[in-house]
């Protein structure tokens, strides 16, 4: 690892004044779990490692009003997957959560910093996304809201400009019953990124969404706004038609992980599967 | 913004003042600043779990943090889980099961099995995969090592 200055700042207004003097020399570190390979790779190597644990504004928590939720910047993974109202209300998110890495990664990296790395498998990204997911923006010309849909630009890279950092990240409330459920395929069990990764979401007035990791250069969102998809009448044929439809915009790649083929296989078999489940726990809801 | 950061911590129940550089992982720190080599280096990107040790009681893996960020944290490693020379009942029970064969990675799972119990005192066999998931063994031990956490949460 290269040298670096640590900066520990106590207030939101000094954390955005240390990233406005510093501008690209500076990153930002919560979990750590990303940076610090990125540290000893030299794939970065800022001037300024500016740590955000002690910012005052984005300590760990999570508060829900209503029925939304705001989940604070460096609240780690664990937590989130242990919070009893991100439970009941976002149980795909859940499932996500207890993916990412090991329980001793989970311990340190944050739900923020699995966002703001902006990998295409970033396992918790499609359930935010069919969960209607906004980023809450901070920086020297003050604060902004981001749909997640619009925060992914491509792979590392998100619509943060330079000098802004996520503060925060909300889950609306739901506006009607939803069922939703969450899978990925790995090459093993723990400590693996997505071959690829899948989220759907069913909700009482038929309206389905479909999230994608490890599909395209970033997640994206999906919708079929026709009911076809939650009918109970729809045969499997008629279904499948309309899945593939929405997985035209997948672009998979080949990598060590799986081919281009298989990945697109995979997509369609777990849409399926996952599409069945949350139509059943939309029935148990 | 010193390179050198002054950090107040508490390693196995000593309370420390250190000055260190920001480009320090916390392994590195125990291991070759304390000499508290039971720690294990291996993987260094987090996925072999052999570095694991406690930061305020949750299993971390120490070669993904940097030494500063422990700044004010009390931090266990597998030495301090002995008591007055003795090992503790989760050490006892690796040692009783045979878990342990090359032992490189025993520290690591003994760390993240102590979380695993302190959380969960009474996992079942799943739940104990599930703990141990985030420390490989190279010698393929696992039979022995999660029945030594299995007895070692035993009812007694």
């Amino acid at each position: 690892m290269q040298p670096f200055a640590y900066a520990r700042p106590a207030t939101l207004s000094e954390a955005i004044s240390l990233l406005a003097e510093h501008g690209s020399g500076a990153s930002l570190l919560a979990g750590g779990t990303d940076l610090v390979v990125a540290l000893r790779n030299r794939t970065l190597t800022p001037k300024v490692v500016i740590d955000l644990k002690r910012v005052a504004e984005l300590r760990p928590g999570i508060r829900g009003d209503g029925g939304a939720i705001t989940i604070n910047a460096t609240t780690v993974l664990a937590d989130v997957g242990e919070d009893q109202r991100v439970q009941a209300r976002f149980p795909a998110l859940v499932d996500a959560a207890a993916t990412v890495g090991s329980i001793q990664i989970r311990n340190r990296a944050t739900l923020t910093g699995n966002i703001c790395h902006a990998s295409p498998a970033a396992d918790t990204a499609p359930p935010l996304l069919v969960y209607g997911a906004v980023v809450n923006v901070a920086g020297a010309r003050g604060t902004r809201r981001v749909n997640l849909e619009e925060f992914f630009i491509g792979p590392g890279t998100t619509s943060l400009q330079s000098g802004e950092l996520v503060t925060s990240i909300e889950l609306p409330a739901a506006e009607e019953r939803l069922g939703a459920a969450f899978a990925r395929i790995t090459r093993r069990r723990g400590v693996d990124l997505a071959t690829v990764s899948v989220c759907c979401l069913v909700a009482a007035s038929g309206r389905t969404t479909f999230a994608y990791g490890a599909a395209a250069p970033r997640p994206f969102i999906v919708r079929d706004e026709s009911g076809v998809l939650a009918d109970p009448a729809t045969g499997d044929a008629a279904k499948d038609e309309v899945l593939k439809q929405l997985l035209t915009r997948a672009s998979p790649i080949s990598d060590v992980r799986g081919s281009r083929d298989y990945r697109a296989a995979m997509l369609l078999v777990l849409s399926r599967r996952l599409l069945h489940t949350s139509i059943e726990r939309l029935r148990a809801a | 913004m010193a390179v050198k950061v002054p950090i107040h911590l508490t390693v196995n129940g000593s309370e420390m003042d250190v000055e260190l550089a920001a480009n320090m992982t916390l392994l590195d720190f125990l291991r070759d600043r304390l000499r508290l080599t039971g720690t294990k280096e291996c993987c260094d990107l987090g996925e072999c779990g052999a570095c694991t040790v406690l930061v305020d009681g949750r299993s971390v893996n120490s070669c993904l943090a940097l030494a500063v960020e422990a700044d004010t944290s009390a931090i266990t490693t597998i030495e301090g889980l002995a008591r007055d020379g003795r090992l503790n009942v989760l050490q006892d029970a690796f040692l009783a099961a045979g878990a342990v064969q090359c032992g490189f990675c025993i520290p690591g799972h003994v760390m993240a099995a102590q979380h695993l119990l302190t959380k969960n005192p009474h996992p079942t066999m799943a739940e104990i995969r599930e703990g141990l998931s985030g420390n490989l063994c190279r010698c393929g031990g696992y039979v022995q090592i999660c029945e030594a956490v299995r007895a070692a949460s035993a009812p007694r």
